[in-house]
């Protein structure tokens, strides 16, 4: 049962380059401009690459979810913060001015270190007070709202790029293109996705978190420190949501609201791929930026992300428990 | 820093159309959240079709205003149930997920350039509200007491909608000490009590959603008259997180929670708003800290945090009973 649950992003990787094949022979008897085929191709390798994005952000999302079942709605404002940090960092008039790299390094350790302080800031005092879960709900909720507006006065309204890699030529791959940067944020988010895989089945505290997901009290009675766990994920939840926000705001633009638009995504990734599973929200994060972009071929650009919410009602409506998920009663 | 014009905005915004909308649309969120235990974080996807239910009938197709009317309550309905039937038979998380889905995917659909020939797209629709102001007994004309003073068309909306607060509020005082009530009381409880009693949960928990969210239409369509204009734009999703924190502020599962929250709510945000661009004018508060373009994102800031410490410190607000709002909801 390990291996194939493993190996199902890669899978569902393939199979998008594989279903793209017969598109791009279409494309290639339309020299002529670009064929529908072509420009189908252009959409899918866009959105593989939204997808793995929406991905890298997701996974803390959903092993938050899986340890604590706390649905975070400030997971947003964690993407928002790590962007505009190394924003700040990189190309702001008031920060230092460093390049790019040693810039989103340090967003992802501030991004984990606020993972740490909510944790133990927040939700630790909170669970000991036994706030009901409902209303942690609406705790968040409210912290997103505090945090979002924090970003808006620090920031500002004005959507901005990075120094580096900010224009660049594409490389041209017969019937389509991409440029250096986003094929190296592409690779870049795919290696990292498999090391969170890796860390979560070889480590021990990989172990430990995927225990602490199944079963919370068994957990705890073979010993395993869930406190610990928990804050663990939550550092790692935040350091991803720091890195999916670099890598968004390099491939798109940095803006203030950034992260509350990609967590209606990120939403409807994990409950695609199944609510509190690592890979699934991998997979489901995937698929949604496919869709997102894919749409675009026959519907208006300003309705990508509806299409992409779209999906989350139809799955509610046919799988509830999503592709990955546990079959469980939900209700 | 001038005290009376800061305390004449806030007893305005207080007692002003704003706060009766809000009550309003509250007061659905209360029959969701307080009295069922549903988290319902698309309230303002509701308002949405309300409003454009009523604008897109008069202002693209010519229709009257009454017919605006039914046509809102009717895109109510119908997004109740399609939020309802896959989400409600699971978890209160799916629910919450997907109403905030819901309401962030309308506001788009109805701003994109593809329904742009019925919603207006972008900039919205004006102009049909003249109906409503037609039906206005009131001479024209301003109108005050002491600080307040209002024109009479906002205080004929002002009447109209403490007119529907009162009218729905005994509504629903009646309903929830029903029987009827009772069920959905005990469903935000524990769910599986009143299914082991025979009770269809699935079945009131929609018909909750239903009657709030209709609720939340009529605010929606008598915030459009108010300001005479929709825009996708003005349905941003920190409207429902407004309306919570006013709910908890007054009391959730309170009849007058939601009345007492709007008004108080909209009292300390108006005040706060006004002291601090006073402030910032008279040159108290430099506006190298916050400039006056700022002040609406501190203000959006502080509902934040008001709503994290209420939640936290005094999850019952002003009227309600602790007992009933510790859920856990599983």
């Amino acid at each position: 049962m390990r291996c194939p649950r493993i190996l199902l992003p890669a899978l569902a990787l393939a199979l998008v380059v594989l279903s793209a094949a017969p598109a791009a022979g279409q494309g290639e008897e339309v020299p002529a401009g670009r064929g529908f085929g072509a420009r189908f191709l252009q959409a899918l390798i866009d959105g593989v690459q939204f997808g793995v994005i929406i991905a890298i952000t997701a996974v803390g999302l959903s092993l938050v979810f899986g340890t604590i079942h706390l649905i975070n709605f400030a997971h947003g404002e964690f993407v928002t913060i790590g962007a505009t940090f190394a924003f700040f960092l990189n190309a702001s008039p008031a920060g230092p001015g460093w390049h790019l790299i040693p810039a989103a390094a340090a967003a992802v350790l501030f991004g984990a270190l606020m993972g740490a302080a909510v944790d133990r800031g927040l939700w630790r005092p909170l669970r000991a007070r036994g706030t009901g879960l409902i209303n942690l709900f609406i705790v968040t909720i409210g912290l997103s709202l505090l945090l979002r507006h924090i970003v808006l006065v620090l920031y500002g309204t004005r959507p901005a790029s990075f120094a580096q890699y900010d224009i660049q030529e594409a490389i041209d791959l017969g019937p389509v293109g991409i440029t250096p940067r986003d094929l190296t944020v592409t690779l870049l988010s795919i290696l990292v996705l498999l090391g969170v895989a890796a860390l979560l089945q070889r480590t021990r505290i990989g172990t430990a978190v995927r225990a602490v997901s199944v079963n919370r009290d068994l957990a705890e009675a073979s010993g395993i420190d869930v406190q610990r766990v928990v804050l663990v994920v939550w550092m790692f939840g935040g350091a991803l949501a720091a890195l999916g926000g670099v890598f968004f705001g390099l491939v798109e633009i940095i803006t203030w609201d950034m992260g509350f638009k990609l967590l209606l995504l990120m939403f409807a990734g994990i409950i695609l791929g199944g609510l509190g599973s690592a890979y699934g929200a991998m997979v489901g994060s995937l698929v949604i930026g496919i869709v997102a972009q894919v749409s675009t071929l026959w519907f208006p650009v300003d309705l990508q992300y509806a299409w992409a919410l779209l999906v989350l009602i139809v799955v509610l409506l046919v799988r509830p428990q999503g592709i990955l998920g546990r079959r469980e009663r939900v209700g | 820093m001038d005290f009376s014009v800061i305390v004449s905005d806030a007893l305005r915004s207080g007692i002003g159309p704003i706060a009766a909308i809000y009550a309003l649309a509250a007061m659905g969120l209360n029959l969701h959240f307080g009295y069922t235990g549903l988290l319902n974080f698309g309230q303002v996807g509701f308002m949405l079709v309300g409003g454009y239910g009523l604008a897109v009938t008069v202002a693209t197709y010519d229709g009257s205003m009454w017919l605006g009317v039914l046509s809102g309550l009717g895109c109510a309905i119908v997004l109740a149930l399609l939020l309802g039937a896959p989400t409600l038979r699971l978890r209160a998380d799916y629910l919450a997920i997907t109403t905030i889905a819901a309401g962030e995917t309308l506001r788009l659909f109805y701003r994109s350039s593809w329904a742009e020939p019925v919603t207006g797209g972008v900039f919205g629709l004006q102009r049909f509200a003249g109906d409503f102001y037609d039906l206005n007994p009131i001479p024209r004309g301003t109108y005050g007491v002491w600080l307040v003073e209002f024109s009479s068309q906002d205080l004929w909306v002002l009447t109209v909608g403490w007119g529907l607060v009162v009218v729905v509020g005994t509504l629903l005082a009646l309903l929830v000490h029903s029987p009827w009530g009772r069920v959905i009381r005990s469903i935000r409880e524990d769910e599986a009590a009143p299914r082991s009693l025979g009770k269809n949960v699935y079945a009131y928990k929609m018909q909750s959603l239903v009657l709030g969210g209709v609720l939340g239409a009529v605010a929606g369509m008598l915030q459009a008259i108010q300001v005479q204009s929709v825009n996708p734009d003005s349905y941003d999703p920190a409207v429902t997180f407004f309306l919570y924190t006013l709910l908890v502020l007054g009391g959730a599962g309170r009849i007058l929670g939601p009345v007492v929250g709007s008004i108080l709510f909209w009292f300390v945000l108006t005040f706060l708003d006004s002291a601090l661009r006073q402030a910032i004018g008279a040159g108290y508060i430099s506006p190298e800290l916050i400039s006056t373009s700022e002040v609406g994102a501190v203000r959006f800031a502080l509902v934040g945090l008001a709503l994290m410490l209420l939640i936290v410190f005094r999850p019952q607000g002003i009227l309600g009973s602790r007992k009933e709002m510790l859920l856990s909801g599983r």
